[in-house]
């Protein structure tokens, strides 16, 4: 998308702003299931947003494909989708390509032409192939004009776009497909000249974030994102949350649990009680990284290949729900919609401010909060 | 050892010829200026305390007083001009936060005064509203997309209220002033087919009956919202921020919280009344719309609900959001709004002018194809009613005053208000000094200068060629700018004169 | 959007003292209103099965005589948020806004609160068995003789009773695990803290402080702790003794720091 910056923030605003409804739901063992609850979880949760976007995210969907990275592209012309196939064919080894599946009845107005492409790797080095998918996909993002790739993960799908969750779902036919990991979003942006694109959630990779508040440090965390050479181009708090988990974990090799003492840090007051060598550890981490603390209300939902992690800004400002029960693990912006999906739930519970959830794939749940 | 090092701010001169110890400047002065000796029969005065109030002056029955500016000076510094040494050195001397009243004073550019307006001239005639009808009514709420009119009888969509010209008093509360003073402005919107807006305080029990021309507020600190005071107003407004301090909470300090304000904001007697900076249950935009529709079940939807923002960078992204979020009205108050009491480095650096904000968030509702949805209110610093009627051709539907009601009713704008006493009886709740402002004359004063402008309203709508008000709303082409840049003209949306 | 001017003849399941309504799939904005209509045509107990997330139940009661209502299900946000004087129960947990800006009646919750329980509470009583959550009793008032009270069976988190002017609000420590919460009573300048379990000082607000207990307070712990009995059981022996009592430091904490 050439002007990419002004299809999404066609005011210039500072930040386009935009709060809403979240929710997760992961099957411990890694087996793909239907992503219904999900869907009817959002639904109720529609006071929540107005209609303005609404998305997915869905791991494991592929069975067929499940080595093959998979991009999810939206073209306004057809010039933007020759442009981007010859990117393609020219960088990477393209093994299908398909125009994505839409239900033709779907009361959602002026959908972009959607079309998928299965990559095959390399057989060698994994990071290397990442480092060059990540490049292409932005010189893709901000060069080709009227072409926007959504996603590009292996075995891993966003599907979004301008509606009501419930109406995406059936735009795209969600129920044809399994997933063991399912994000959603519902949005409530302030501006009307809403764009597919725009809506949630936001991938890198194989990250897909979605979010509900509004960082106030904004400007901070993107200046300090874009000297390790990401571009904010969607002024959104979501886009440079997806950057600062995507610096810290994949480049930096931070765990999880370090990443949220860099993005929900505790007070100093706090830091300065701990026993060595901790408190050195998360001094450390909080002064060098000053730059990505996520200041004001956030919950977000993150999903990576195998992960899904909940985390809420440190004064809890947001709501955020999760509940066990089934093998599954789920969280919400309220916790309504997760009764009204799943029983026999065995434990629903509020985690605490900065404090991460984490489900991993064959490990099970983490979530500790002995340092609250 | 020094009390202090501050230089006076006025200097009082007496003459002594004219006086006539009567004392009455000694009964009248709350600061406690003046005062008589027995032993030499004379008025003594410590200026050090004055804060140019005037009252003194102006009651002094025979004009001995002359209360101006101390021209006592430091060493000529544009820098380091006198104010900013004084508020230093009174830090240094108290270790906290400044406090100050009033609107913002500083000299930053007031847009009203670079905008003039249109005359009709040849190619369509100007009318005599003295004459000739002109029409000032305006209504205030969310209008539905379509009007559905079954059997020729409208379908009410959302309710609307009725203001019979497009100045309404701003929010100002029981206690910031007193209840005299707040008494005037009920009976002056009653008598004029307004509305007055109860500020954060509560609505005292004998205000009760003019629940028709109330706004009531609901802000951070819940003060006095209980479900009678809901019900009995014409509309709801939720307190979200105010010019006079932007991001930061409302604070009655504990000596003005009497016996009867403790009854009107349900707090104990002589404690801070400190309203939270944010509603602590609006943490996002989706939380306001949570608010709002609580409100609206509250009051069985029956009450339009404003929701009222500081005029701030994003004033344009948050109103439209207010708008999505089911807000039927906006009021925007700008960076020269008007407070009982404020951090002065919040009042003077924190907020964007009003003309910028009305102009830009009407510009963006409508590009949103929002505009018709609510109605728009503009606050902060309206000193006449041209700058009323060039606020309603850059957008806005009515316009809340508030220093100028006061103005109005006596006020001198010393900015003392943070300090309880006020000569003139308005912002303060000592039972002495507010007996000061009786309602029946100082709310005659008020309908008489609402009056003075709507006259005033209408013969510039007249000039105009326009009979009724609806038709300047958002009509910039009846404006243009003088000596304004680029950029200027652009976010305002009107012409350079000439062009 | 339902309009309040056009009241739809919405079926209720009897049109007795006593109504249930099935609330799967039905927007808040009907429910209210059924619930309203059943109210104003003199049903006093009204029982709601399957709610998911419907907000401000029993807010639009407001000027009808008191009813009572039984939620099966888990209600939304902003539960009887400005409401006048109703009675709720719920058999489940609650979400966050529970007795926003109450002013009289009563709720019970057979579970957990969510945050911002009792936000400017002005009149009336909240009962939580389980825990709650962040900045419960924000802000709560009292007036004269009227003094609101919450009475939570478990712990709460950061910032509890912020700004307090008023009422009384209870932790039973219930488990007797330490309350890990920071911010206790900041800004508070009027209302009692009462809790029970371990805690330390330093997770005390600058303006809170504790203060001995008196007789008047043991009666009314007595008192609170009989009532969360009757609702809920007593898992274990409570006393009042075992409370700590906290306070504000003095009627204006920050005085001195504006000049």
């Amino acid at each position: 998308m050439l002007d990419l910056e002004l299809r999404n923030n066609p005011y210039r605003d500072d930040k386009v702003m935009g709060s809403c409804s979240v929710f997760g739901m992961m099957e411990m063992r890694g087996r793909c299931v239907k992503g219904e609850p999900v869907i009817e979880a959002m639904s109720s949760m529609k006071e929540r947003s107005n209609g303005l976007g609404g998305g997915f995210a869905v791991y494991g969907l592929y069975p067929r494909h499940s080595s093959d990275y998979a991009f999810h592209v939206m073209y306004e012309s057809v010039q933007g989708k020759e442009l981007t196939e010859a990117e393609l064919e020219r960088n990477f080894d393209v093994v299908h390509d398909e125009e994505m599946p839409t239900n033709p009845h779907n009361g959602v107005p002026d959908p972009p032409i959607l079309w998928r492409y299965f990559v095959s790797p390399p057989p060698e080095d994994g990071t290397r192939f990442q480092e060059l998918v990540a490049r292409e996909v932005t010189h893709i993002n901000t060069t080709v004009r009227d072409a926007y790739v959504f996603s590009s993960a292996r075995n891993m799908g966003v599907f979004k776009g301008v509606g009501f969750p419930e109406d995406i779902a059936r735009f795209f036919m969600l129920d044809e497909y399994r997933g063991y990991i399912w994000l959603a979003h519902g949005r409530f942006p302030t501006n009307t000249q809403a764009w597919w694109g725009g809506a949630h959630p936001f991938s890198l990779l194989d990250w897909a974030v979605v979010h509900n508040g509004e960082i106030s440090s904004y400007g901070t965390n993107r200046r300090f994102v874009e000297d390790y050479g990401y571009r904010c181009n969607f002024f959104t708090d979501t886009e440079v949350v997806a950057y600062a988990i995507d610096l810290l974990v994949r480049r930096h090799g931070l765990s999880i649990e370090m990443a949220s003492k860099v993005l929900a840090p505790p007070l100093w007051d706090r830091i300065d009680r701990m026993p060595e060598p901790k408190r050195a550890l998360y001094s450390s981490l909080r002064s060098n990284y000053a730059g990505l603390l996520l200041n004001g209300p956030f919950s977000v939902i993150i999903g990576r290949e195998g992960e899904m992690i909940g985390l809420t800004d440190r004064m809890k400002l947001r709501p955020l729900a999760a509940a066990t029960g089934s093998n599954m693990l789920y969280l919400s912006s309220e916790e309504a919609p997760i009764r009204l999906v799943a029983e026999d739930l065995e434990r629903v519970w509020s985690p605490l401010g900065g404090i991460p959830v984490i489900g991993r794939l064959g490990e099970g749940i983490s979530y500790d909060d002995e340092e609250a | 050892m020094l009390a202090t090092q501050l230089l006076a701010e006025f200097k009082i001169q007496r003459d002594e010829d004219r006086c006539i110890r009567c004392k009455v400047c000694a009964r009248q002065c709350g600061f406690e200026v003046h005062a008589y000796d027995e032993e030499t029969d004379r008025m003594v005065s410590d200026q050090s305390k004055c804060a140019g109030c005037q009252r003194c002056a102006v009651l002094c029955p025979t004009g001995a007083l002359t209360v101006a500016l101390n021209p006592q000076s430091y060493a000529p510094n544009y820098n380091w001009t006198r104010e900013r040494i004084s508020d230093l050195k009174r830090q240094a001397e108290t270790g906290g936060v400044l406090l100050t009243g009033c609107g913002n004073d500083k000299p930053m550019r007031i847009y009203w005064d670079h905008l003039v307006l249109d005359a009709s001239q040849v190619t369509n005639p100007s009318i005599d509203p003295l004459r000739e009808p002109m029409e000032l009514r305006t209504f205030l709420g969310r209008r539905p997309k379509k009007l559905e009119v079954v059997d020729e009888q409208p379908v009410d969509g959302h309710p609307q209220v009725r203001i019979d010209l497009p100045l309404i008093f701003s929010a100002l509360s029981y206690g910031a002033i007193s209840s005299q003073a707040q008494e005037s402005l009920a009976r002056a919107a009653t008598a004029v087919g307004t509305l007055f807006n109860s500020g954060e305080g509560g609505l005292p029990k004998a205000l009760r009956g003019y629940g028709d021309h109330v706004i009531v507020q609901c802000a951070s600190g819940r003060f006095g919202v209980d479900p009678d005071y809901l019900r009995r107003s014409a509309m709801i407004e939720i307190k979200i921020g105010q010019g006079a301090k932007p991001g930061i909470g409302g604070h009655l300090p504990g000596e003005k919280v009497s016996r009867s304000i403790s009854a009107a904001r349900r707090i104990p007697v002589g404690t801070d009344a400190l309203s939270p900076a944010p509603h602590h249950d609006i943490y996002s935009i989706e939380d306001l719309r949570t608010l709002i529709y609580a409100l609206k079940e509250a009051t069985n939807y029956e009450k339009p609900v404003s929701v009222k923002i500081a005029a701030v960078n994003n004033a344009a992204a948050i109103a439209s959001g207010i708008v999505r979020a089911g807000a039927d009205v906006i009021a925007i108050d700008g960076l020269r709004g008007g407070t009982g009491a404020a951090p002065k480095v919040i009042r003077d650096n924190v907020g964007v002018p009003i003309e910028m904000a009305l102009a830009s968030v009407d510009s963006r509702l409508r590009s949103e194809g929002l505009r018709n949805e609510c109605s728009i209110i503009a606050a902060g610093g309206f000193r006449c009613s041209a700058d009323v009627i060039k606020a309603v051709a850059l957008g806005a539907d009515a316009v809340y005053l508030g220093t100028a009601a006061l103005v109005a009713m006596g006020c001198t704008l010393c900015q003392k208000c943070y300090t309880g006493i006020c000569n003139w009886g308005i912002c303060t709740t000592d039972p002495y000094l507010s007996k000061r402002i009786n309602p029946d004359i100082a709310s005659k004063r008020l309908i008489a200068f609402l009056s003075a402008w709507a006259l005033e309203i209408k013969e510039m709508l007249g000039g105009m060629g326009i009979n009724a008000i609806e038709s300047l709303r958002g009509n910039r082409e009846h404006l243009r700018g003088v000596g304004l840049s680029d950029w200027e003209l652009e976010v305002l949306g009107v012409k350079g004169a000439g062009q | 959007m339902v309009s309040s001017m056009v009241l739809r003849d919405v079926a209720v399941t009897h049109d007795h003292p006593d109504a249930e309504m099935d609330a799967l799939e039905v927007s808040f904005q009907e429910l209210n209103q059924k619930i309203r209509l059943a109210a104003e045509r003199g049903t006093r107990r009204i029982v709601l099965r399957r709610v998911y997330g419907q907000r401000y139940i029993g807010t639009r009661l407001n000027g009808l005589p008191p009813v009572r209502v039984e939620i099966f299900g888990t209600p939304g946000n902003d539960l009887g948020a400005f409401m006048d004087g109703h009675v709720i129960l719920v058999h489940g947990n609650a979400q966050d806004g529970v007795g926003n800006t109450m002013h009289g009646g009563e709720i019970i919750v057979e579970g957990r609160a969510g945050d911002v329980l009792g936000m400017s509470m002005i009149s009336g009583s909240i009962l939580v068995r389980d825990d709650a959550g962040y900045r419960a009793a924000l802000h709560m008032k009292q007036y004269g003789r009227t003094v609101p009270s919450i009475v939570i069976g478990g712990t709460a988190q950061d910032f509890l009773g912020e700004y307090m002017a008023g009422g009384r609000l209870v932790l039973l420590g219930l488990g007797m695990r330490k309350h890990r919460m920071s911010f206790i009573g900041t800004g508070i300048h009027g209302g009692v803290i009462y809790m029970r379990g371990p805690f330390s000082n330093d997770q005390l607000g600058e303006a809170a402080e504790i203060t001995p207990l008196r007789s008047a307070d043991l009666a009314y712990l007595s008192a609170q702790i009989g009532k969360f009995g009757e609702a809920f059981g007593l898992p274990e022996e409570i006393s009042p003794e075992q409370f700590s009592k906290i306070v504000p430091r003095g009627k204006r904490p920050y005085s001195s720091l504006y000049a």
